[in-house]
């Protein structure tokens, strides 16, 4: 009841409100409720979280204005988009108390080298997950969604991500990342043509479709497989040979926000390493902070998930951010996919 | 009554202007207003990461229909954008004709109840009506799921061990409009029922005329406005349905809804999504305007 | 003599309007059952439990996003009733007016068009308005509602209008009564019921939207149809049948009001 009081309060009395408010956009399914309620029982910041399905959709609510978000945490490939648009504030996180724990591999990042947008969210690698129950074959391959094998057909799912979809096409039919050459790009195209039927969906949320058995197969990124292998041990992930992305999500306050002071104040808070293990150990994906692995769950440091096969090491590519002339194919590719 | 002077119709006209002000105030801000804005936005640029740049451009329109290859730039009909339109409007149609089938027999049903009766199959027939959108697309959702409850229950009756898919399918779509708009087909066929006359069909059977004749000739003509206003009811919402095939279709069967709206998101096609809005917006008035003209010749027609 | 003749049957009819009527009443009773069910699944019976609706009634989320729908519904309730009781004065019982055709339609646009265009176009209006002005409030919701619930609350009150006598009006007139005071005194008792009748519909209809709501939102605004739209994609569990329940519980009791309210005689 008390938190009922509070929240009529809290609508009706908006702009008086002694606590603070802080509005974060990010991935769905992606934050930890306890992080969370550990950040508002700590600092009396109220929070509220809405979720995007896409780097793309993002993009396209904050370019739009008017969005009333505090704090967005894309991936690196788009940050310097992002930058670029003026949409993020030079908050400075690199002379916040807490930036001593930034792991410095993380630090000079080509998206933000000396990190003076952003603070480094959660990275984790895209490839595939499989049912194994249902398919036996070999996983580590993106085969398994552009030219499916008879027992997955019809039940595999894409996720509506067009960079991780389109780079790990590209790799699969042999191109360069970012590549803008056409040849390649119609080789795509027919890939991926050819391999929408035997699709079911295009859709973001999946833990308990592959549990249950709703899915079969599908383009996913690791922890979420591994939240899927926690509920069903059947399911396991596959890191495509021909080419599998890394990418770092990194959180950054938006320009024009308005709670830039409980932004900051949550920016520094994911900074510590216990903080950042709580995220790690509710999404399952590693995090940029060092010593955080002290506080996280004992499976995610031999996961499969989490530490890459040695031989497959060397498929791994760091996703760059790619030049207009490549990703402006992604809203059309992205229209034909989804029809 | 005595003929009113100018000044007295001076001032009628000016309090019924005034009375209607704050309506059309509302309405001209937050629904007439922002489609003509919409119609301007089609003709400008889209700005490279969503919103527009103001700059004429008639490619939006060009856009809706025809694309451009991004391979070998040849010009040709956009395959995407005609296959989303044909499937909105066969979905649509599919939808339309459910509902008549199982619509005009349950308006039947009701009209041909004692009189006291009717009321209260009629409360039955709104209250769904007056549900949440969600809920219901929720409720059907529940049953067709791989883990909803007709799977469940074959399963554990033994009649087969594997889940029907039969949700993220052009049949969960249609099933999830038939059920959503079914009332809407029922309630104007049966305003137009009650009104029937029954010695006519009295009178046709006195002629020796079979049931389904009697059906076919005297019944149906004399309904046709209700199944006419029931069809467009049902037919000009479905095109435009957003919610139920979002959630019944699995994120890649758009109908013209969500492809407007993908131009928003994803697309980052701001002027497309404007044009594409008032294409949907004229399709809808054409049908409403057939609709408004058969049902004005029925008028003459019957007197 | 024969069995009686039924001249108003017709084979098969009965049993498909049985089946209709199965149909459109049987998934919302399943959902209601599942609300509660005891364990997680949403098909599966486990036996009886008030847990989800518990857990729902805890849920933050879920008690900031009913509060914030009721604040809508009230207010585009009130407004959109207040505002449709004038024009519903302006244009009924009347001769033609200049503009007649271009009123009506303009309040029944809501109805005309389909609500993915009308959220789009809100979507792009209030963008630029909320870049220009910085303001992200729930104004533009409450606006947004109203503006649609217009038509809903108008339709009844020009109804019941229709079918009152005017014949008291003039009366009041020719004893030199003001305007204001035959609306008051004459006019308003009467049409009560169909103004009841429109804010009601007008509220239900608020509550209910879910598409022009899901574009107009800024951060942290769900009503509780947006957030059972964005929980729909994710983990389902019982709690939304709960939550589904509660909301049919409301729209029930409001269209039987509605419906007595109609019967009410002038």
């Amino acid at each position: 009841m008390k938190t009922t009081l509070t929240a009529v309060l809290a609508l009706l009395a908006a702009p008086a409100l002694a606590e603070g408010e802080l509005n974060i956009y990010n991935w769905g399914n992606y934050t930890s409720p306890e992080m969370i309620e550990k950040f508002e029982a700590e600092t009396g910041i109220s929070v509220t979280i809405t979720d995007y399905d896409s780097n793309d959709t993002a993009l396209a609510k904050i370019k739009a204005g008017g969005h009333g978000f505090d704090i967005v945490v894309p991936s690196g490939t788009y940050i310097p988009i992002f930058v670029g648009e003026g949409l993020l504030m030079e908050s400075k996180p690199n002379e916040m108390e807490n930036f001593k724990h930034v792991d410095p591999q993380w630090v000079d990042v080509s998206f933000d080298p000396g990190r003076n947008y952003t603070v480094p969210w959660q990275w984790g690698t895209v490839g595939v997950t499989v049912n194994t129950s249902v398919y036996e074959g070999d996983i580590n391959t993106a085969a398994v969604i552009f030219d499916p094998p008879e027992e997955l057909k019809g039940k595999i799912n894409v996720v509506p991500e067009m960079s991780d979809v389109m780079g790990l096409a590209i790799k699969y039919v042999g191109g360069e990342q970012c590549t803008a050459d056409k040849e390649v790009l119609k080789q795509v195209r027919d890939v991926l043509q050819a391999a929408k039927p035997h699709w079911l969906s295009m859709d973001y949320g999946n833990i308990e479709k592959y549990a249950k058995g709703d899915l079969s197969a599908g383009v996913n990124w690791n922890g979420a497989s591994f939240r899927s292998r926690n509920q069903n041990p059947d399911i396991a992930f596959g890191y495509p040979q021909e080419g599998f992305p890394v990418w770092m999500d990194n959180a950054a306050i938006l320009s024009d926000a308005k709670n830039v002071d409980e932004a900051k104040t949550f920016l520094n808070f994911i900074m510590a390493p216990e903080n950042a293990a709580m995220l790690s150990s509710f999404a399952r994906y590693a995090n940029g902070i060092k010593g955080s692995e002290a506080f996280m769950p004992e499976d995610m440091k031999t996961a499969p998930e989490v530490v890459v096969p040695a031989d497959l090491v060397g498929a791994a590519y760091v996703a760059e951010t790619c030049p207009p002339e490549a990703t402006k194919l992604f809203p059309a590719s992205s229209t034909e996919l989804l029809k | 009554m005595a003929e009113l002077s100018i000044t007295e119709a001076k001032r009628q006209t000016r309090n019924r202007w005034l009375l209607l002000a704050p309506a059309l105030i509302i309405l001209i801000f937050a629904a007439s207003g922002p489609l003509l804005i919409t119609l301007v936005y089609s003709f400008l640029s889209p700005g490279d990461f969503g919103g527009v740049v103001w700059e004429f451009s008639t490619d939006a329109w060009f856009n809706v229909v025809m694309e451009r290859d991004i391979f070998d730039d040849t010009l040709g009909w956009s395959d995407a954008h005609l296959s989303i339109f044909w499937r909105s409007v066969k979905l649509s149609l599919l939808t339309t004709l459910c509902c008549l089938i199982v619509g005009f027999p349950t308006a039947y049903f009701i009209a041909t109840r004692p009189k006291k009766q009717r009321d209260m199959w009629m409360l039955l027939i709104i209250i769904p009506f007056w549900t949440n959108l969600l809920i219901r697309t929720f409720a059907i959702l529940e049953l067709i799921r791989n883990e909803g409850v007709i799977n469940s229950a074959l399963i554990a009756m033994g009649v087969i061990d594997e889940p029907i898919q039969m949700l993220f399918t052009e049949f969960s779509i249609i099933l999830g409009m038939v059920y959503v708009y079914l009332p809407l087909m029922v309630l104007p066929i049966y305003a137009s029922m009650e009104r029937l006359d029954f010695s006519l069909v009295e009178a046709a059977y006195d002629l020796y005329a079979t049931r389904l004749k009697v059906l076919r000739r005297v019944i149906l003509p004399l309904v046709k406005p209700g199944v006419i206003a029931g069809s467009i009811l049902v037919f000009v919402p479905s095109l435009g349905a957003y919610v139920t095939p979002r959630v019944m279709g699995g994120g890649n069967q758009l109908m013209i809804g969500n492809l407007i709206e993908l131009q928003f998101g994803q697309g980052r096609n701001w002027p497309l999504g404007a044009a594409l809005s008032i294409t949907l917006l004229a399709i809808v008035m054409v049908a409403l305007m057939a609709y408004v003209r058969a049902a004005g010749e029925e008028e003459v027609r019957h007197g | 003599m024969d069995k009686a003749f039924d001249v108003r049957k017709q084979t098969g009819f009965t049993t498909i309007a049985m089946a209709c009527f199965a149909m459109l009443y049987m998934p919302i009773i399943l959902l209601v059952i599942y609300s509660f069910n005891a364990g997680t699944s949403i098909a599966i019976w486990e036996g009886f439990s008030w847990r989800w609706y518990a857990s729902a009634w805890d849920n933050e989320q879920v008690q900031e996003a009913t509060i914030r729908s009721l604040i809508i519904a009230f207010w585009a309730a009130l407004i959109s009733t207040s505002v449709a009781v004038m024009a519903a004065l302006a244009t009924t019982r009347t001769r033609k007016f200049r503009g007649q055709t271009t009123v009506f339609a303009m309040i029944n646009q809501p109805l005309m068009v389909p609500e993915i265009v009308t959220a789009v176009a809100l979507l792009i209006f209030f963008a630029m308005i909320k870049v220009a002005t910085g303001y992200t409030g729930l104004l533009y919701l409450i606006i947004a509602h109203s503006a649609f619930c217009i038509p809903f609350a108008y339709l009844p009150i020009r109804a019941r209008l229709q079918g009152m006598d005017l014949s008291l009006e003039q009366a009041a007139a020719d004893l030199y009564a003001t305007p204001f005071q035959i609306f008051r005194r004459i006019t308003l008792p009467q049409l009560w019921p169909g103004i009841l009748a429109g804010a009601m519909l007008a509220f239900v209809i608020s509550l209910d939207d879910v598409v022009i709501t899901e574009f107009v939102k800024s951060a942290g605004q769900d009503t509780l149809p947006t957030y059972m739209l964005g929980q729909l994609r994710r983990v389902v569990t019982p709690e939304i049948n709960a939550i589904s329940t509660a909301l049919l519980g409301i729209s029930i009791t409001m269209v039987v009001a509605f419906t007595l309210l109609s019967k009410i005689k002038t």
